[in-house]
């Protein structure tokens, strides 16, 4: 057991530091930094740059086109990624659904779909919840009926981030409504444009058009679009599940926000002296921070155990409770850092509105991203519900 | 970067924890914590001489395994799932590590006597004023002819009934709390002039008052620099920090495991008391806070050999979380075991009691949390 990095893997950081500094889009840490809403087009020009060099699914299997990374270089990849503040890559396609079809798809279903999630081509959302079903996801009740070679799909999804960019969905659907809860669901793969899908917006906390419903009036999926035997599709969703959890624990990110918080507070001022020496910060600070190398040493372990075969189990659990909680707390210091300049309601640029926003840069998006930061607790498995998982697979109650 | 053990210490474990489920029942160890020496001399002896286990965190020249930081870690982690009382902390982590840092004549000499289990070493630090600083000392030793006259008063000395050496520090000079003028020194625990008052400790050791009365020492007692070894002293303070760490993980995982345990056979309501949710959810808080105190026990124990300041602040972080973690565990340990968890029948508030003297020992969580903010957040 050691920390050491080996000559080649500070060879490949540096070439990840030299990547990152040539390549990343100006225009782009621009808006980063003035604390503006990104755009579709935002989001892609990083992947674009990424899938150029070869280097979009660190994640996934060589043979699907995974860099066959160490587990070192991995790590290295995520810590720099951070540290320079890059944006974080939409995970529906690469860290969702690509894994179920590579995992579980038929070889047409990943000949099609799996180049077109490595170059950006095809945006991904999640159909997953439905107003009726949150925690207790498996009470869905959208149905799939066999009509020839196609399901009709009918019923409603809800919190679909960022629904109104993507061109396909992959979605639970009921195909057998006799069997036992879990043992009568699917999972298709949705054309978005499919007659019959309406898109709406819902409007969360802090002012962003990022969840959506998502309504299904008789819609026409091919059968050739399930992933996995029919009715198997809690399977899926399972693991899906427990990988969403181990990126979910966001620890790189966390580091560096911890990061902008010290920053944040060594320019505030509280008296005459900065915010940093206000004992009672330092000590919400100081214990972010040590709970923070907590996490990131459970991390490493759990990927350690992960390495030797385990797949990411029900420990990774674990990591969204303690991941969440701590981005929870960041954004919680963060506003209450930025003191008066959490309350101007920055609404973005307009059409032609050059004005600067009310107050430091670093304040403009602390009260909605601390309202926004909430869901973190919520998706994904609330963090309720992770408890139970962990109750009834770990401790085997 | 590699986060596996090797074969050599999956193997010191199992052999450990093997040895300690057949010598270690709950049952036997009350039994001799409570006979006149409160200690059975005889696992000491078999630790060293038939298991070689006192060995792993030596170099094979001295006669070890080739071990260190890693090897205690791993014996004290199965240690703290006995709530053993064995003195493997101040003799060999500490007056150990001491020894290896400074090498020589010394370490050639007194390392094999550790090793073979001949010697056992109690380390006499802390003073009544003196709380966690190291540098707070009125022990003074003065230079008398060839060796050093040692006079003061030392506080809750645990193992020291039972050693045959002690590590003491002292005043060779400076004022009372200077980083300068500290010496580390290691000496004969008969000395004329050394005055024990023993008694038991809340965990189930034993410890001593010990009043130096113008011991004479000889010159060769001195380890490292005269007045400079608090360097020395913090490094090897850190080291048993941390090995306390893996201690409490051992503990809190028995605290955690027996209250699962318990709960399923405790029936209330005509079910068992695990099919509560609240309670369930609690037994994972506790399970998530054995899993970070394990985390942060292998992060500090890998970085102990970083350079002073990064050293300092990992093992400040480690400790912080473990005690946190530890107070948490035990208190809801004994909260679900309710009623029977507060008297003495149970092992589980045995565990408590010793997962409660762990979280001050070196420092509190809040004494680690101002050092690690010293360190790490500067303004």
């Amino acid at each position: 057991m050691d920390m050491e990095f080996s000559p080649e893997d500070l060879a490949f950081q540096q070439e990840v530091r030299d990547f990152i500094a040539e390549n990343y889009p100006a225009e782009l840490r621009g808006k980063q930094d003035e604390g503006e809403e990104l755009s579709k087009e935002d989001f892609l020009a990083w992947h674009k740059i990424l899938y150029k060099k070869g280097w979009i699914a660190p994640a996934w299997p060589v043979e699907y086109g995974g860099t066959g990374w160490t587990p070192t270089q991995r790590f290295i990849w995520s810590e720099e990624t951070a540290r320079a503040d890059c944006i974080r890559l939409m995970p529906f396609g690469l860290a969702m659904v690509g894994p179920v079809i590579y995992t579980f798809g038929t070889p047409e279903q990943k000949a099609h779909f799996l180049p077109r999630i490595l170059s950006g081509e095809d945006w991904w959302c999640q159909g997953y919840s439905e107003p009726g079903s949150g925690s207790d996801l498996a009470s869905l009740r959208t149905t799939a009926v066999r009509d020839g070679d196609d399901y009709i799909v009918n019923g409603q999804k809800t919190w679909t981030t960022l629904a109104q960019h993507a061109d396909w969905g992959f979605f639970l659907v009921r195909t057998d409504k006799d069997a036992k809860q879990q043992e009568g669901i699917s999972f298709l793969l949705i054309d978005m444009k499919s007659p019959g899908i309406t898109v709406r917006p819902i409007i969360t906390l802090g002012g962003e058009h990022e969840v959506n419903e998502v309504w299904l009036e008789d819609v026409r999926v091919p059968v050739a679009n399930r992933v996995y035997e029919e009715n198997k599709g809690w399977t899926c969703a399972k693991f899906l599940l427990a990988h969403e959890r181990t990126g979910i624990a966001g620890v790189a990110a966390s580091k560096r926000g911890i990061e902008k918080v010290k920053a944040i507070a060594r320019t505030e001022l509280d008296g005459d002296k900065p915010l940093l020496a206000n004992a009672f910060f330092k000590r919400k600070l100081a214990e972010l921070e040590v709970d923070l190398t907590a996490l990131e040493f459970t991390e490493l372990r759990s990927l350690a155990g992960a390495n030797a075969g385990k797949g990411p189990g029900p420990e990774s659990s674990l990591l969204k409770i303690k991941g969440s909680e701590i981005q929870q707390r960041l954004t919680e210091l963060t506003l209450e850092a930025v003191g008066h300049y959490g309350a101007p309601y920055f609404r973005g640029f307009g059409e032609g509105d050059n004005e600067h926003p009310i107050g430091p840069d670093y304040a403009h998006r602390a009260a909605p991203t601390y309202f926004n930061m909430r869901k973190t607790t919520i998706y994904g498995g609330s963090n309720e519900i992770q408890r139970n998982i962990i109750a009834k697979m770990v401790l085997g109650l | 970067m590699d986060f596996t053990y090797t074969e050599t210490q999956d193997m010191i474990r199992d052999t450990l924890a093997r040895f300690l489920a057949d010598t270690y029942d709950f049952e036997t160890r009350q039994k001799f914590i409570n006979n006149d020496e409160g200690r059975d001399p005889a696992i000491w002896t078999a630790l060293a001489q038939e298991l070689g286990m006192l060995g792993a965190a030596f170099a094979e020249e001295h006669g070890g395994l080739g071990g260190g930081a890693l090897e205690n870690a791993i014996v004290m982690e199965e240690m703290g799932k006995v709530i053993g009382i064995e003195p493997y902390l101040p003799t060999v982590v500490i007056a150990g590590g001491a020894l290896k840092a400074v090498g020589g004549a010394q370490a050639d000499a007194m390392i094999p006597e550790i090793i073979a289990g001949n010697a056992i070493i109690a380390f006499a630090y802390a003073e009544p004023q003196g709380r966690y600083d190291l540098a707070n000392l009125k022990t003074s030793a003065k230079k008398d002819g060839g060796g050093y006259v040692l006079n003061g008063h030392k506080s809750v000395v645990y193992v020291a009934p039972w050693a045959t050496h002690l590590l003491v520090t002292a005043r060779t000079g400076g004022g009372q709390r200077d980083a300068d003028g500290v010496s580390l020194f290691l000496i004969d625990a008969k000395l004329p002039g050394i005055v024990r008052r023993d008694y038991p400790t809340v965990d189930g050791s034993r410890a001593s008052e010990i009043y130096f009365e113008n011991v004479a020492i000889p010159a060769d007692a001195l380890l490292g620099g005269e007045g400079a070894a608090l360097p020395l002293i913090e490094r090897v303070v850190d080291e048993a920090t941390v090995a306390t760490c893996a201690e409490a993980t051992g503990v809190m995982q028995k605290l955690h495991e027996g209250t699962l345990e318990y709960t399923q056979q405790r029936k209330q309501f005509g079910v068992p008391i695990a099919k509560f949710q609240v309670l369930q959810h609690r037994m994972v808080d506790m399970f998530m806070e054995v899993e970070q105190a394990r985390s942060m026990t292998i992060m500090a124990t890998l970085k102990l050999g970083l350079p002073a300041t990064e050293r300092m602040a990992a093992v400040s972080a480690a400790k912080n979380k473990v005690a946190r973690g530890a107070k948490f565990v035990g208190q809801n340990a004994i909260q679900t075991h309710g009623g029977i968890g507060i008297t003495q029948e149970l092992a589980i508030g045995h565990y408590f009691k010793r997962a409660t003297m762990i979280e001050g020992q070196f420092g509190t969580a809040d004494y680690h949390m101002d050092r690690y903010e010293r360190l790490a957040l500067a303004e």
